[in-house]
């Protein structure tokens, strides 16, 4: 694996009296597309901004490339930020917004000409540096954004939410792109966002956080197949998160049913949270099934069914291909190894796994 | 027909301008360009040449160029500062500084009077510490002190608006791109607010050009403006043509100024009302 750039050590920050983060630990390492995921309010903003320099932890240090550049401010440190909502200059023509950062760095006219055109090539914009920033789409002035940045050649790039403020379509284009980008510059990525989809598309390590901690880090694969705590099974795609007791290795007691699993050393007769992926739910017939229910309501989305069912005292949440009508009479089957199995939150510093609903 | 009901709404409106804006400039034409027995002349607009005019006419001009200057100086430093500090004080510092214009206009000087007065509370105080009296009413300092006094929160305001509307992500990007403060403040901030400096100097120029009360009441009689000139010739001299050829050389004063600061504001913000 390539080496850790930016080391975030010990890291405490709190706004008027409120924790934000509380003692973060979290490394990045060169070359890497990160993306820092939650929901709002849960720190990652304030993580971005701390290594963009423009918050200063309370407590901690961040370490880059070795060295301790917590109380630099921004124009004295080797990264950039996109912002969310572009904050391209309004007073200057697209090449002076890209030239603005090179013409600070004293750079000479040549040298900025050149850039000026690979950066609006890079992000496909050739031929729009005399347009004014107003007459440019948010698309537009986005990818904007991102060429004024990397013409710097930082050795990072920080984008905070900076698809936000696009509609689906462009959103999903611009996502392509940015790993396009990423490949070609090979420099380090670090994304902040709330859209899980997002992160699970471009990223190669995705930090799941929440009020403040760590809940997950990890490749989208086991983010998604392997969430570690029911916080993150919930807010990574839709999930069936049901209250069990483990009864012994490989055997869960859930909803008045015991299944086996896969899982092993929870203990004996531990109270766990289990975690079923709407699209692991088997739907068959109801003589057939672990449990059997009634259908009570059917949302076509296009690729797949959205059906709930009502079954033994718990609506769950099932994707298919295969429409049951609402009324009809289902049984539920669960393979073993769709069945995740999670400590239940026990001490208050975990408290930050609750969900907030 | 609804075109014609909307246009007919619009009649109000007509009537004012009519009445009230074209008709007074055509008399004030007029009178301009005759003499009191109705012939044709341009000696009352000529008038501006003799001494004691345009005498006047220059004195109005240095203490409107002080007084737009002193506010500038001072209202720029405060804007910044404003816009710097949590929202809710903003509010409230704002509504301080634009308080005195809720009062009336004339009462302001009345009390600038007293207070500069040799007795008044101004120097009774200096006279108790022991520090020489100031001895500035009557003097064309006393008038400029006043202009600033009453024309600052229209220099204020539009800085500060155009100040208050850079958003932060913008000062954030440009440090991030590298730059310190100075060239953030040299290459973002004041070509991002020079519009509202610009709207801000028309809007104290041209009032501190044109006005008489100030120096009227401040002045003793010993500084004499275009503006008390103009108002002597209608007032008591009773000389309407040459008190509207004397308006017409400063309303030429006071679009050139317009003009000329309108050329330099190109995105036209906030100078387009006047």
């Amino acid at each position: 694996m390539s080496k850790k750039l930016i080391d975030l050590v010990h890291i405490s920050k709190s706004f008027d009296g409120a924790a934000v983060l509380d003692d973060l630990n979290l490394y990045i390492r060169e070359n890497e597309f990160l993306t820092l995921l939650g929901p709002s309010g849960c720190g990652k903003t304030t993580t971005l901004r701390l290594i963009g320099g423009f918050d200063t932890p309370d407590q901690g240090q961040v370490i880059f490339d070795g060295k301790d550049i917590t109380s630099l401010s921004p124009n004295q440190r080797q990264v950039n930020t996109v912002f969310q909502k572009y904050a391209l200059f309004p007073h200057m023509t697209i090449a002076e917004n890209i030239a603005f950062g090179l013409k600070i760095r004293k750079k000479s006219k040549q040298y900025i000409q050149d850039k000026i055109k690979y950066a609006l090539k890079l992000v496909n914009l050739d031929g729009f540096e005399g347009r004014s920033v107003d007459s440019l789409s948010g698309g537009q002035q986005q990818r904007i954004a991102i060429a004024r940045a990397i013409v710097n050649e930082p050795k990072v790039l920080l984008l905070d939410e900076p698809l936000g403020a696009l509609d689906l379509k462009l959103r999903q284009d611009m996502q392509y792109e940015l790993i396009r980008l990423k490949n070609e510059l090979g420099i380090t990525f670090i994304y902040v966002t709330h859209d899980q989809e997002e992160a699970l598309t471009m990223s190669d390590t995705i930090v799941v956080m929440n009020q403040g901690y760590i809940q997950q880090i990890g490749t989208p694969e086991d983010i998604y197949n392997e969430p570690s705590n029911a916080f993150v099974a919930d807010f990574i795609g839709e999930s069936n998160i049901i209250d069990g007791i483990m009864v012994k290795d490989r055997l869960v007691e859930l909803l008045g049913v015991t299944l086996p699993c896969v899982d092993e050393g929870f203990g004996q007769q531990k109270p766990v949270d289990v975690v079923i992926r709407p699209e692991d739910v088997e739907l068959v017939d109801p003589s057939n099934g672990q449990l059997a229910g009634e259908v009570t309501s059917l949302i076509f989305k296009g690729v797949h069914w959205e059906i709930d069912v009502m079954a033994n005292g718990f609506e769950w949440l099932v994707h298919t291909t295969q429409m049951h009508p609402v009324g009809s009479h289902v049984g539920i089957h669960i393979d073993p190894f769709n069945i995740q199995i999670m400590h239940k939150p026990e001490s208050s510093d975990e408290r930050a796994v609750e969900t907030d609903e | 027909m609804n075109k014609l009901k909307r246009q007919f709404l619009a009649g109000p409106y007509l009537v004012w301008i009519i009445g009230f804006i074209l008709l007074p400039i055509i008399m004030i034409l007029y009178y301009a360009l005759t003499n009191q027995t109705g012939e044709a002349t341009l000696s009352n607009i000529l008038a501006i040449g003799t001494p004691i005019h345009s005498k006047a006419l220059f004195l109005s001009l240095k203490l409107a160029f002080l007084c737009t200057a002193i506010c500038l100086v001072l209202s720029y430093p405060l804007a910044m500062i404003l816009s710097n500090i949590r929202k809710k004080h903003q509010n409230l510092i704002v509504f301080i500084f634009i308080l005195p214009m809720w009062m009336n206009f004339m009462l302001r000087i009345l009390a600038w009077k007293m207070l500069l007065s040799n007795n008044g509370v101004i120097n009774s105080v200096l006279e108790t510490l022991g520090i020489p009296p100031l001895d500035i009413l009557n003097t064309p300092t006393a008038v400029v002190f006043c202009m600033v006094y009453d024309f600052l929160p229209f220099m204020i305001l539009p800085i500060y608006n155009s100040m208050a509307r850079i958003g932060k992500d913008i000062i954030e990007a440009a440090k991030d791109l590298g730059a310190g403060s100075v060239t953030i403040f040299f290459k973002i901030i004041l070509p991002l607010t020079i519009s509202g400096v610009v709207s801000g100097i028309i809007m104290v120029f041209v009032p501190a050009l044109t006005s008489f009360a100030i120096s009227d009441l401040l002045g003793g009689g010993k500084v004499l403006l275009i503006g008390n000139v103009i108002e002597q010739a209608f007032m008591q001299e009773y000389n309407w043509n040459l008190g509207s050829g004397l308006s017409i050389v400063l309303m030429v004063f006071v679009i050139a100024s317009m003009a000329l600061m309108s050329a330099h504001d190109k995105e036209g913000g906030g100078a387009g009302v006047w």
